[in-house]
């Protein structure tokens, strides 16, 4: 059974001018299907205003469907009763650390979750060293999440996720503020989680090198799935992505210009090794 | 015209147990017409160091001179410095707030006590020069996309006629081609007016497409400052302070070590793509 599973999922708002008369009614995920598989590593991918965070804010149960289902673990958001589960089982680290750290000391952040839905203490602080360590944290665990880099603090938002147990962990550009160093340690540590752990991770970011090692990729436009994929199938679609406002990885962007300046090299070039390998037989 | 920076200092809340210096004896020459990349991991010092360029912090030690002008003497006219050194902060979008936009962009101008000609003209001009669509300009601004109400924002500093532009993160959070559309708008108004521009990045592609000079920062200290070519050819220094070079640099040094005579200085895409060409063509011009 999926972990994530979106059925024609739609989400309209209404617009209103200044005096709250309606302007309109916006459709911001106009009926999604979607199937993630526990332990999967997913990529969603689409310009700003594409509609991939109204999407991933159903999967949290902090919006709900205008019309569609989306079960999370079995579990329908819709039903009042499911939200706090959903909320267990679904974790979201947004853009900002800092819009998403309240505490003085790192062990009591990343404690803040598990107390709120009744661990025991004892259990709290082994959740909370287990997380630590699982984001490469622990040492800093009596530092004050003020004194941390951009990358740190991210890396102790996500150990708060992980210290709920959470079967899915979801990320809305958690690397877009942070310098080439944290944003490399946040990647690392996603896919140890996925890897080590079997946490499924959905991910959503504009950084193109981010997404070639997940396992498919959604591409999101006007609220809909339109494209789906293996990273080398999406990225293999340059043009189209282009079209859609994205990008691709420089990598495959100078192994896609050259193919037409006219050397013979595949599309969908996703490692400097694959592009070395694909000039050796030029050679 | 030009800023020196004259071995500056600053300490954050001295005496207290939160001390910290955040710049340490920073030495500088800010050239007029200059479009700088300054980087640096997060805490280094970088966003300090911008708001010491239009005086909005003041440094503990050594001074700043505008335009030959000491910027700490008495008599130093601080208004005309903010209006002169524009500065685009994170998330300028965020400080929007009127009821239409043009009106936004008025508000810089407006409050530097010009006539409602002088300051509607200017915000036409800046408008224009950020290349958002006339129909628009009459519209709230917070109807726009994200990378359309980052224009209004950066318009709006533009209405004061800066002769420096600093721009703090201005791509972050934009998707690709909103990315690429602010920067190259940003160029534009470059070679359009002749403006100074310091681009504050953490996208190392970024700034090797559009800079002709890089400032490095670490630990509060400017650790380099060099064309991007010789800053990226040092790569392995950036890694140990938390940065890289753009990824095709990769490449290339990839590419070399497997036996390809590839110039591993190249750092954009046009680049690599014509040194790999040139290299194909010298195997197989001998075969």
């Amino acid at each position: 059974m999926g972990i994530v599973k979106a059925k024609d999922l739609t989400f309209e708002y209404i617009r209103r001018d200044e005096e709250g008369n309606v302007e309109g009614i916006t459709t911001a995920v106009d009926h999604v299907n979607m199937d993630i598989q526990p332990g999967e590593f997913i990529a969603i991918l689409g310009h700003n205003g594409s509609g991939k965070s109204t999407f991933a804010k159903h999967i949290n149960a902090l919006l709900f469907p205008t019309e569609g289902t989306i079960l999370v673990d079995g579990l329908d958001t819709s039903d009042e009763d499911n939200v706090m589960d959903v909320r267990q089982r679904a974790g979201m680290v947004f853009q900002n650390p800092d819009n998403q750290i309240i505490c003085t000391l790192v062990e009591e952040e990343v404690g803040f979750g598990p107390e709120n839905i009744g661990v025991p203490t004892e259990e709290i602080w082994e959740r909370v060293a287990a997380s630590l360590k699982a984001v490469g944290m622990y040492q800093y665990r009596k530092a004050s999440p003020n004194k941390l880099s951009g990358g740190q603090k991210q890396r102790v938002a996500i150990a708060g996720i992980v210290a709920m147990k959470p079967k899915c962990i979801i990320l809305d550009e958690p690397t877009a503020m942070l310098d080439p160093h944290g944003r490399a340690d946040v990647m690392r540590v996603l896919h140890e989680l996925n890897r080590k752990e079997g946490v499924t991770v959905i991910l959503i970011t504009h950084y193109m090198e981010e997404v070639i090692d997940a396992d498919r990729v959604f591409v999101m436009d006007e609220g809909k799935v339109v494209m789906e994929g293996t990273p080398r199938q999406i990225f293999s679609r340059v043009e189209e992505l282009k079209q859609l406002r994205l990008d691709v990885p420089q990598v495959t962007e100078l192994a896609y210009e050259l193919s037409r300046s006219g050397v013979p090299i595949r599309s969908g070039i996703l490692t400097n090794q694959e592009l070395i390998d694909e000039l050796m037989k030029l050679k | 015209m030009s800023i020196i920076v004259d071995n500056i200092s600053y300490t954050y809340e001295i005496g207290t147990g939160f001390e910290k210096q955040a710049l340490k004896n920073v030495k500088c020459v800010i050239n007029d017409g200059d479009f700088i990349g300054l980087i640096g991991h997060t805490g280094s010092g970088k966003s300090t160091f911008i708001q010491h360029l239009n005086g909005l912090v003041k440094a503990t030690s050594g001074t700043i001179y505008f335009n030959g002008m000491d910027i700490y003497d008495k008599d130093f006219d601080m208004k005309m410095l903010r209006s002169k050194v524009g500065l685009v902060f994170q998330y300028p979008e965020h400080q929007l707030f009127e009821t239409d936009i043009f009106k936004d962009v008025c508000f810089g101008p407006k409050n530097l006590g010009l006539p409602k000609m002088e300051v509607e003209l200017r915000a036409f001009e800046a408008l224009r020069l950020v290349g958002l669509d006339e129909n628009l300009y009459y519209q709230s601004p917070f109807d726009l996309s994200g990378g359309q109400k980052r224009r209004v924002a950066i318009a709006g500093v533009l209405a004061m006629r800066p002769d420096v532009l600093i721009l703090d993160e201005p791509t972050a959070g934009l998707d690709p081609k909103g990315r690429d559309e602010i920067l190259d708008s940003i160029k534009d108004l470059k070679e359009k007016t002749g403006i100074t521009v310091i681009l504050v990045s953490h996208s190392m592609e970024d700034v090797a497409k559009y800079v002709n000079r890089i400032m490095v920062m670490n630990d509060g200290v400017l650790m380099y400052d060099d064309t991007p070519k010789h800053i990226f050819a040092g790569y392995r220094e950036l890694e140990q302070i938390g940065l890289a070079a753009p990824q095709v640099t990769y490449i290339m040094n990839d590419l070399k070590n497997a036996g390809f005579a590839v110039d591993v200085n190249a750092i954009t895409v046009e680049e690599a793509r014509q040194s790999i060409l040139k290299n194909l063509q010298g195997i197989h011009g001998k075969a």
